[in-house]
């Protein structure tokens, strides 16, 4: 009998992908295995440890049956049938090794291998090749197979053929993608690129060109190479690759990694798993995990590949100081660093009183450091002046959601979109913002699941290879809570709701308020298509389709939150959930896409100046006094400054210090000219980041940072899923950041004595309800725990609301329209709304000191040919873009992609600083900036603006450096 | 600036964000608007912010809702120690 206890590599192909069908028992070599229906022979197989050679084959991907390595042979069939595209049976006998199979497996990979170059030693996959292992598995011992003399028989490796002459057949290695290459010299064709590029990433980028002898893999159409084509480098093809054809340059540069150590990538709120995969410290590469649950094997190419900036010589490593923002920084010692910070941000306190600082947590760090950062302000300099970059983001959904259902998260995981039959995506641009979640949606989207784009700029999604939005509506930016209302009024005045899920699940005096506020004519399509833009027909068709579509899950992102009604949006989106019967199972449901990798901890964990951990209100007395109880202090129970009101006290003299952990709010927040202003009002800025970013153009004191590889910790992604950050080098600065943060803490006074992040997870479980079963064992065993995790959940809650909300009844709000005060007119004709790029993060401080830069070097402005042609503009011309705030130059592209009198353009750049433009205005709620929406006017330029070189010369200036004393 | 020339000037900010936070409930059903816009801003407004638009409203209060104005009585303005 066969060892059943074998310790598992949790890392095997199983070879084919996992099916969920009833069981289906069957004998494989004498071992009676039980799988689900569907299965393929060889996972069957994999399950019980017998391993069928294989080359095309690999979970990821679903069967092909062209290498004919993994044939089999079955009693009762005839002939050798391919082990994974053969479905197991009931009662079926199997034989993985026979003298048959045997042979025929000898025979086929002979024949691989006679068109394989031999240079095994020197070849970048040495030791990590699946050709080699199975050239191994089957005993190949020699390759009868030669070129006659004379060169009348090509191969593929081999740049001349054997009479000396040019090998047409033999292609150059295409480099032209900064981090993999191309050898089609090394390639057996068997397709996993191909596959993985549709199938796992859904971009259709790969082909095999040719039939026969000639099938090649080709990147986009003929004369494209892998940069031109359509490929989005997301390292789906790499990762497939059983040989050194698709290789990391890493790889190629330094050789297979030696150790590795499964970590949380830090760029957006999908959170993938990734192995960091290690030659001692030096990082060689990073390869998605396949168990991470929120990507399953996934990556794109920030999380993938662009991790340079982590070594870039930008960085900052010695903490600085200086009096006044127009010295030179001066290199100290971390301990005069800690103590010249200390001493000034007690002074101000001293004399301005305990309000006039405060701190920006980072929803770029840990949990961990996060709770610190909101600690030293509640329990330090015991105030509440806390924010975090949510304020500009996702706040909004914090407010909304939590009025209407009593919980400021999505309620979905990200696998729940396999079950989805519609999907309504407003605001947001998965396919760029959340890459990996937008080729999972793509994926079901193939699989004939129904989808629907609210957005003003025609996205990726509205058309691309195998997917087509049944519906995109284009709305006018700011006229969201118009068009969501004239959704919800469709659906109640044609009798698509689901009036038993609203009865049993929400207040009906509520509800029937609501309906009668939603019937009225005023909110019909009709009504609204003038204002909106939207044409009548299409709403009804989309408010149709979403209620009567089956699972209905709405996916959306700061196209919703960041305009001046974006809590009102957030409402009528949970709204129409609630209307529908769509939340509380698998493929529906409400999900914010969260920005950065820690957004929503960020949130979890405090760092509002209203909110304890946890959301509890700082006004109340028993949440106070659990954290009064845990730090000794007494908490302020009123609450404290929102960024922007950071910014407006600074300016006013009542704000004059201020510690920002791993955030760069003058190139972040709207209205840059407002922001630098603030910070300039200020008389101690401390900056805690890896480079000198802008805001520290504006700093007294600068701490350098430690990255995402250097520190231990957890991030929490927008499915509120808890995941583990690993450190795999040592600080580079000397301390990690939650180091830093408490020895800032002790030198103001505090007595804080953390040696372990596992330690603050501890606080935090111990103070905050929905954390309260989370510790780093459980994370090690479970892999990764959605919150909340307490005694009802002891591993976790993937969906929230099963049985009712977490308020009681849900809630209907009432979603008045109402219009911005940023209006267009005859000074600002156009409405200018932002968004982000695949390539690009944020403000780009980690992507641009990495390759990504070659697919994004500037910002642009996207302008419709019509707008463009009647102001003389031409594609690529330098043009001015001005608003009410400021102006600032970029170039043109001019595309269809955005209606006429919409422009469009991303905030990478330091260099444009989109958001010169943006204005102050923001959401009623929680004064979340309204990004999306400001009137503008392009006009030919020819070059940067008055202010722009005026920036430039500032941020030179204040980047100087003394040079060390001796 | 110093916080006694801020406060010469119209908290011109302070009174747009209490105008929207009047628009959204004013749109709320039930009689409470007035209260409701009270607690939004006794909930996330700092204590100084909240003295401020009350002192606003005392003096001059032009440029105010009239649901704002109603919800001044209800904005609790604590003493401040420092």
């Amino acid at each position: 009998m066969k060892d059943f206890i074998i310790p598992w590599d949790d890392t095997r192909d199983m070879g084919t992908p996992e099916k969920h069908g009833k069981p289906v028992t069957l004998i494989i070599d004498g071992v009676e295995v039980t799988v689900p229906e569907g299965t393929s022979v060889m996972r069957a197989a994999a399950e019980i440890g017998t391993q069928i050679p294989k080359l095309c084959a690999t979970d990821s991907l679903d069967a092909f049956g062209s290498c004919r390595l993994c044939v089999v042979e079955i009693e009762g069939r005839r002939g050798t049938p391919a082990s994974c595209t053969t479905p197991v049976h009931p009662g079926m006998v199997v034989h993985t090794q026979s003298d048959k199979v045997r042979k025929i497996r000898k025979g086929v990979m002979e024949l691989y291998i006679s068109d394989h170059p031999l240079d095994c030693l020197t070849c970048a996959a040495n030791g990590d090749c699946e050709l080699q292992d199975m050239a191994g598995a089957v005993g190949l011992r020699d390759v009868r197979y030669a070129a006659p003399e004379g060169g009348a028989l090509a191969n593929h490796f081999e740049a001349r053929n054997t009479s000396g002459e040019a090998n047409p057949e033999w292609l150059p290695k295409d480099d032209s993608n900064p981090y993999f290459s191309y050898d089609p010299s090394k390639c057996i064709v068997c397709n996993r690129c191909v596959r993985a590029c549709e199938e796992v990433q859904g971009t259709f980028a790969l082909t095999i060109e040719g039939r026969g002898f000639d099938s090649r893999v080709s990147p986009g159409a003929a004369g494209d190479d892998f940069l031109s084509s359509d490929c989005v480098s997301c390292g789906a093809c790499v990762q497939a690759c059983p040989t050194a054809t698709l290789q990391e340059k890493s790889v190629i540069e330094m050789g297979t990694p030696d150790r590795s150590v499964i970590t949380t990538c830090a760029y957006c709120g999908v959170g993938c798993s990734f192995k960091a995969e290690m030659q001692g410290d030096q990082l060689v590469r990073m390869t998605p995990w396949k168990h991470g649950k929120a990507n399953r094997g996934h990556s794109c190419v920030k999380g993938r590949f662009a991790y340079g900036y982590a070594t870039h010589p930008d960085r900052i490593l010695s903490p600085m100081i200086r009096d006044s923002i127009d010295q030179p920084w001066r290199e100290v010692g971390w301990e005069e660093a800690l103590s010249f910070a200390a001493t000034k941000m007690r002074g101000l306190q001293e004399k301005y009183g305990r309000r006039s600082v405060g701190v920006i947590t980072s929803s770029r760090c840990t949990n961990e450091e996060t709770y610190l950062v909101q600690k030293l302000a509640r329990a330090v300099f015991l105030n509440n002046n806390t924010d975090t970059c949510a304020r500009v983001c996702h706040s909004p959904t914090g407010y909304g959601l939590g009025q209407t259902y009593g919980t400021s998260a999505g309620t979905q995981d990200f696998d729940s979109i396999e079950a989805s039959d519609v999907v309504l995506v407003i605001g947001a641009n998965p396919t760029d913002g959340h890459p990996v979640f937008g080729s999972r949606l793509k994926k079901r989207l193939r699989q004939g699941a129904q989808l629907i784009v609210i957005d003003p700029r025609r996205i990726d999604l509205v058309k691309s290879p195998h997917v087509r939005a049944a519906h995109h509506l284009a709305l006018r930016p700011g006229t969201n809570v118009a068009v969501v209302t004239a959704l919800a009024h469709v659906i109640v005045t044609e009798g698509l709701c689901d009036e038993s899920f609203i009865k049993e699940r929400c207040d009906w005096d509520e509800f029937q308020q609501y309906a009668e506020f939603v019937a009225d004519p005023r909110h019909s399509p009709e009504a609204t298509e003038m204002l909106t833009g939207v044409p009548a027909a299409e709403l009804r068709a989309t408010a149709r389709l979403y209620a009567k579509g089956g699972n209905g899950a709405i996916y959306y992102g700061l196209g919703v939150t960041e305009h001046s009604q974006g809590s009102t949006t957030v409402m009528g989106i949970a709204n129409l959930a609630m209307l529908t019967g769509n939340m509380g199972r698998p493929g529906v449901g409400v999900n914010p896409l969260r920005g950065q990798n820690n957004v929503q901890g960020s949130c979890d964990m405090g760092s509002f100046p209203h909110e304890l951990p946890g959301y509890r209100h700082v006004k109340l007395p028993e949440v106070r006094a659990i954290f009064e109880d845990a730090w000794g202090v007494e908490i302020d129970p009123e609450p404290g400054l929102r960024i922007n009101n950071m910014l407006d006290a600074a300016v006013e003299g009542r704000f004059r210090g201020l510690y920002c952990q791993g955030e760069d709010i003058l190139q972040s927040d709207p209205d840059t000219k407002h922001v630098a202003a603030g910070l300039a009002a200020m008389e101690c800025v401390i900056v805690h980041d890896l480079f000198l970013n802008e805001t520290a153009n504006y700093a007294h004191v600068f701490l350098p940072g430690s990255s995402f590889l250097e520190k231990d910790g957890t991030f929490t992604n927008a499915e509120r899923r808890i995941n583990r950050v690993r450190e795999v080098m040592a600080p580079k600065a000397g301390y990690a950041d939650w180091e830093v943060t408490q020895l800032l803490a002790n030198a103001m006074g505090a007595d804080w004595h953390h040696t372990h992040p596992s330690q603050i997870m501890a606080e935090i479980a111990a103070t905050t309800p929905s954390f309260a079963g989370v510790t780093y064992d459980l994370l090690d065993q479970k892999g990764s725990i959605q919150w909340p995790c307490n005694e009802t959940h002891p591993e976790g809650t993937p969906m929230m609301h099963v049985d009712g909300f977490v308020r009681g009844k849900g809630r209907f709000m009432i979603t008045e329209y109402v219009a911005t005060d940023e209006k267009t007119g005859p000074r600002f004709p156009l409405l200018l709304t932002t968004g982000r790029i695949l390539s690009q993060y944020n403000v780009g401080a980690q992507t641009r000191r990495t390759e990504n830069v070659i697919w994004h070097d500037q910002d642009v402005l996207e302008i419709h040919p019509h707008d463009a042609e009647v102001r003389g503009i031409r594609d690529g011309d330098w043009i001015r873009l001005a608003s009410r705030s400021g102006d600032t130059t970029l170039k043109a592209l001019i595309t269809d992609r955005v209606s006429p009198g919409v422009v469009y353009t991303t905030f990478h750049h330091p260099e444009t600083q989109a958001n010169v433009i943006t204005t102050d205005y923001s959401d009623w709620a929680t004064n979340c900036p309204e990004y999306k929406v400001t009137a503008v006017q392009v006009s030919p330029s020819n070059g940067p603006s008055d202010w722009q070189e005026a920036y430039s010369a500032q941020a030179e200036k204040s980047r100087r450096i003394l040079p060390a004393a001796e | 600036m110093s916080p006694d020339q801020a406060d010469a000037n119209p908290p011109r900010k302070l009174i747009a964000m209490a105008n929207q936070i009047a628009t959204f409930f004013a749109s709320q059903p039930g009689g409470t608007q007035a209260e409701q816009v009270a607690d939004h801003i006794n909930d996330f407004w700092d204590p100084r912010m909240r003295a401020r638009i009350c002192a606003y409203a005392a003096a001059d209060g032009a440029g105010l809702e009239p649901l704002v104005l109603a919800a001044i009585p209800s904005i609790r303005v604590p003493e401040l120690q420092d």
